[in-house]
């Protein structure tokens, strides 16, 4: 997979020619964006004048800043039940990412560890591993996802594991390849012969080669989880109302969108910005690390 | 070349068992399958009845084994919400899913193969450039983002396409959109990867070498050989990834397709209907699959002539 960075020799800086030095402008923005998103993720409680959760109905779809009926404080409007919408999106983005991040570990653990049993292991335990990857890949996830969560119930817990099951295929290939390429190095070989241990070799050696691909993994990973949560709160099989999440927001707006369309955009720009911001980084990760990740 | 078969077709019916375990392994752990399957207001000898008919009275490795007879002998009983035979439902919302995934996968195919040829050929100008950012763009839009703002822009604010269901081929406009967002950004990428390795290749000098035109050696040369990586490319990952799409798409624009009909039972909690949904789709993309291993090895001497 190329990367947009790659793809753009035009939009770089011209001094930043010389290599490793310098950002160019589109991932300068994706750190911004970034840095912006992390921030009213995490201080969003504080950020926000409203609760998520107030109703108002006295101020019911009112519209943003700078538009006729616009009420004051409510800068991005308000929603069917005058809730704030800019509070509910800051909100929701907050509860976005952690999931994100949830997901993305569970996937991240599960996945490392069979990865690193099927590349240690030869023979029926590494080719059990291995197939179940490739069911993983065979399979539509979103599938899988729908019957488990009409199934039992779309709990936070539940979401989080299913979001963590979603991406560790990924984890896994990459694990086991690099264990591979790891094992047939000549220092292994030393660390065998002067005695060490599985785990020491896996801890010593084999761990550290493994950072790497694995930390622009999970960067990649995050973004397709963000999409798969979005989808699947956007269909009302993830966060349930009335706790806000961007997906869940855009669904339910759906219905005021011939009158209300600010409702639904704001939620919108928000996912939009989050995955275009991590798909950035992830690429950017990548080129930085010089890893070789499969292409297809 | 049989060998090459019997694999995958073992691979297929391995992949396919999973799929039907874990639609069985999720309603047992899901609590007791007697309220999932009916919730509240059932009498005493209903219940009875319906213990009987799952054998829940048997231990877990008994029903199980009665599961998967069902699934062998094609039973997968009613739908809740209509009380009808679920493969019955199923059945008559193939055709508009169908229709769908073609007119999409014609569409992703028409836009993808010209730019990924594009984007190889022209690598190191703003051609190939821009087309990255293309492909790059639909891969971070998530499908239902794109067909909101398109119903937005186009029915809402122009006026100019309807939004629900599939009466005429203006129906057709924004759900195809919307389903090859993604496809045409994964494809346009393989397509580029392929054809640049392709082009790498020593035959690509040789054809240059003896004068042929740059577009002949592009598109006999280069397309042909990288095409037979793009159709395979196609059959295993495009159907996936159209299955998932076509579930959010089609419940936008009130597509009265699978996926559409799979969130409905999703929400309503129609179990019977949901779980042959789920295991009538895997049975598709395996199916596709495996037609596309077998093509590929039918395309390729290397495999087809191989002993084991």
């Amino acid at each position: 997979m190329a990367s947009l960075v790659d793809a753009l020799p035009r939009l770089r800086r011209r001094g930043a020619r010389r290599k490793g030095r310098g950002a160019d402008i589109i991932q300068t923005i994706a750190l911004v964006c970034a840095v912006l998103l992390a921030g009213g993720a995490l201080l969003a409680p504080w950020l926000t004048p409203f609760d998520p959760l107030d109703q108002s109905l006295l101020a019911r779809l009112r519209p943003p800043i700078g538009f006729d009926r616009y009420s004051a404080g409510h800068l991005a409007g308000t929603d069917e039940l005058g809730r704030d919408v800019l509070s509910r999106s800051l909100h929701g983005l907050r509860l976005t990412l952690a999931l994100a991040f949830a997901g993305a570990v569970i996937g991240l653990l599960l996945g490392g560890l069979l990865g690193l049993i099927a590349g240690q292991r030869r023979g029926w335990v590494e080719d059990g591993i291995m197939s179940l990857v490739d069911m993983q890949i065979a399979i539509p996830f979103t599938l899988v996802a729908l019957l488990v969560l009409a199934l039992m119930g779309s709990s936070l817990t539940v979401l989080v594991l299913v979001l963590g099951i979603a991406g560790w295929e990924q984890y896994a290939r990459i694990v086991r390849g690099e264990v591979r390429r790891i094992a047939a190095q000549p220092y292994l070989e030393a660390a065998h012969t002067a005695g060490a241990g599985p785990f020491y070799i896996a801890w010593r050696h084999v761990l550290p080669n493994l950072v790497s691909p694995l930390v622009v993994q999970f960067t990649l990973s995050l973004s397709n989880i963000v999409i798969l949560e979005s989808t699947l709160s956007f269909l009302g099989l993830g966060v349930q109302p009335p706790q806000p999440s961007l997906g869940s927001m855009v669904g339910l707006g759906r219905d005021y969108m011939p009158t209300a369309p600010w409702i639904v955009l704001t939620p919108a720009a928000l996912i939009v910005v989050l995955t275009f911001t991590v798909q950035i980084l992830g690429d950017w990760l990548r080129d930085r690390a010089d890893v070789r990740l499969r292409e297809r | 070349m049989t060998p090459y078969l019997l694999r995958h077709v073992l691979k297929a019916v391995v992949t396919l068992w999973a799929i039907v375990t874990v639609t069985f392994v999720a309603t047992r752990l899901s609590g007791n399958p007697i309220d999932t399957f009916l919730g509240e207001g059932l009498t005493a000898e209903g219940r009875q009845a319906l213990i009987d008919y799952f054998q829940l009275d048997r231990s877990l490795w008994h029903q199980y084994l009665a599961y998967l007879r069902g699934v062998l002998s094609g039973e997968f009983g009613l739908s809740f919400v209509d009380r009808r035979p679920v493969t019955t439902v199923v059945a008559e919302r193939l055709w508009p899913s169908g229709q769908l995934l073609l007119t999409s996968v014609a569409l992703t195919v028409a836009v993808s193969l010209p730019l990924g040829v594009l984007a190889a050929v022209y690598r190191r100008s703003w051609i190939g450039s821009a087309v990255m950012v293309v492909a790059f763009t639909g891969y971070a839009v998530p499908s239902f983002v794109l067909a909101i703002v398109m119903v937005l822009t186009f029915s809402y604010w122009l006026n100019w396409l309807p939004v629900v269901g599939n009466g005429t081929w203006l129906h057709f406009i924004m759900p195809t959109i919307a389903m090859s967002g993604g496809l045409i950004a994964a494809l346009t990428r393989f397509t580029r990867n392929a054809m640049l390795d392709v082009l790498g290749q020593d035959f690509i000098r040789t054809a240059r070498a003896k004068g042929l035109r740059e577009t002949q050696v592009v598109l006999k040369h280069g397309l042909g050989n990288a095409s037979i990586t793009v159709i395979s490319v196609i059959g295993l990952q495009i159907a996936g990834l159209a299955a998932a799409g076509s579930v959010v798409v089609e419940s936008i624009f009130s597509w009265p397709g699978v996926g559409q009909m799979l969130v409905n039972a999703a929400i309503l909690r129609d179990y019977p209907v949901l779980q042959f949904g789920v295991i009538a789709v895997a049975v598709a993309v395996v199916s596709i699959n495996i037609l596309t291993d077998i093509a590929y090895a039918l395309a390729d001497p290397r495999i087809r002539l191989a002993r084991a």
